[in-house]
């Protein structure tokens, strides 16, 4: 009887660890661990991956000199010298008052130092750039920047996530905190973690931005989307980018 | 002066505001709320459930598949994060039914259900929905009408 006992209290403890451990554990999943293993098998063999196809065109433009300056990245940048950078932005870029994401930086590059014309939003060029870049982040943990000048922006970026929006009066936490994982439609709802941007989106058939993205979810809740330029974009992505701190980058990703 | 004639552009542009927000309001038909219903058709008229199951079918119009399960065995891909609506007609009154499509945020503040017949209190709608509900009066009645026949 006593041996009973003391079995079923090691038992009781044993499954009280367990349950803490489990309790403790990242509850946080990325879009790759929510897609079936023939996406994943896509994104991870890179000859497979469609998103590897920009990251070449990138790589080529990364050495094209560019502008009246007539300097290409290169020239200012070691190779692999990008090395953690898609996993850090948006920053406060020097001089600046105001943080950019990934894109902005390229843009400010080519008017500073190139010299040359911003590209467009969404352009090939700065999908195939942003996407060498990305990939050079790949593996490495989500951080970004300690930089207290930020907490306002993201903040910003908060309240965006949490306020409702459009005819279906519905916010980005509706679905993306409280309803993950769940059928919307037919597709499994993700927990909207930017680790793999820009992502090869089967549904576009192409490469896009987490600006593209987040468009999309605006449209679906027939919401006015953000002008093309407008910071709430920046500011909601350092909340997002804060919110996946630590999660692994795996840009540039395959989505469904 | 200077304070009066602020105060009057004031009183002015509230007036223009407020008579926008009616102007917007009087598309919509008026309705009472009665407990957590409202008991009478919206159109004064028993609405068709056969147009009300198209209605709720249709991914672009009542979006109800989207998030709700529904006995519609010809739509794949339903949605799984609210109820399952099989059943709804024998769960609510037509009454209980209509003010949860029309406006569901009168019963829980929090609730993630769209409201299907409500103008106000909404932010950055896409321009071509903007003075819009979701559904028409006219609409709500069918799906009312649907809804109630769901009795198992």
């Amino acid at each position: 009887m006593r041996k009973l006992s003391v079995a079923l209290g090691l038992a009781t403890v044993f499954l009280a660890s367990l349950a803490m451990a489990q309790a403790g554990k990242d509850q946080r999943r990325s879009g790759y661990q929510d897609m079936g293993p023939t996406l994943q098998k896509m994104q991870d063999d890179d000859t497979a991956n469609p998103a590897m196809l920009y990251v070449q065109a990138g790589e080529a433009l990364w050495t094209q000199k560019a502008g009246a300056a007539d300097k290409s990245c290169a020239d200012c940048h070691s190779a692999g010298s990008m090395k953690g950078v898609a996993a850090r932005y948006p920053a406060i870029p020097p001089g600046g008052d105001r943080p950019v994401d990934l894109e902005g930086r390229i843009n400010l590059c080519r008017t500073e130092h190139q010299k040359a014309a911003p590209f467009g939003a969404e352009s090939e060029q700065m999908l195939d750039l942003s996407a060498y870049v990305a990939l050079q982040s790949r593996g490495m943990p989500i951080a970004p920047p300690n930089d207290p000048r930020l907490a306002a922006f993201r903040m910003h970026g908060g309240q965006l996530f949490k306020g409702r929006e459009g005819q279906l009066n519905l916010s980005c936490a509706n679905c993306h905190d409280d309803n993950a994982g769940k059928k919307l439609g037919g597709a499994t709802i993700p927990q909207a973690h930017p680790t793999g941007y820009p992502i090869y989106r089967l549904e576009w058939q192409a490469l896009g931005s987490l600006k593209r993205r987040l468009r999309n979810c605006m449209i679906g809740m027939r919401a006015e989307p953000f002008d093309e330029d407008s910071e709430d974009y920046i500011d909601l992505e350092l909340y997002l980018m804060d919110r996946a701190r630590g999660m692994t980058m795996d840009a540039p990703a395959v989505r469904p | 002066m200077r304070i009066a004639l602020f105060l009057a552009a004031v009183f002015a542009a509230a007036v223009a505001l407020t008579a926008l927000g009616v102007s917007a309001q009087e598309s919509l038909r008026s309705y009472v709320i009665v407990g957590d219903a409202i008991p009478d058709s919206l159109t004064g008229e028993a609405g068709d459930a056969a147009r009300g199951r198209a209605i709720v079918a249709n991914r672009s119009v009542g979006l109800c598949l989207l998030c709700h399960r529904a006995p519609i065995p010809e739509e794949r891909f339903q949605g799984d994060l609210a109820p399952d609506l099989a059943g709804a007609g024998a769960r609510w009154s037509e009454g209980q039914l209509r003010l949860r499509l029309v406006d569901a945020s009168r019963l829980n503040a929090d609730t993630i259900m769209p409201p299907y017949y409500r103008l106000d209190h909404l932010q950055r709608v896409a321009r071509n929905f903007a003075g819009k509900p979701i559904l028409t009066a006219r609409q709500i009645e069918d799906v009312v009408a649907y809804l109630a026949s769901l009795k198992e």
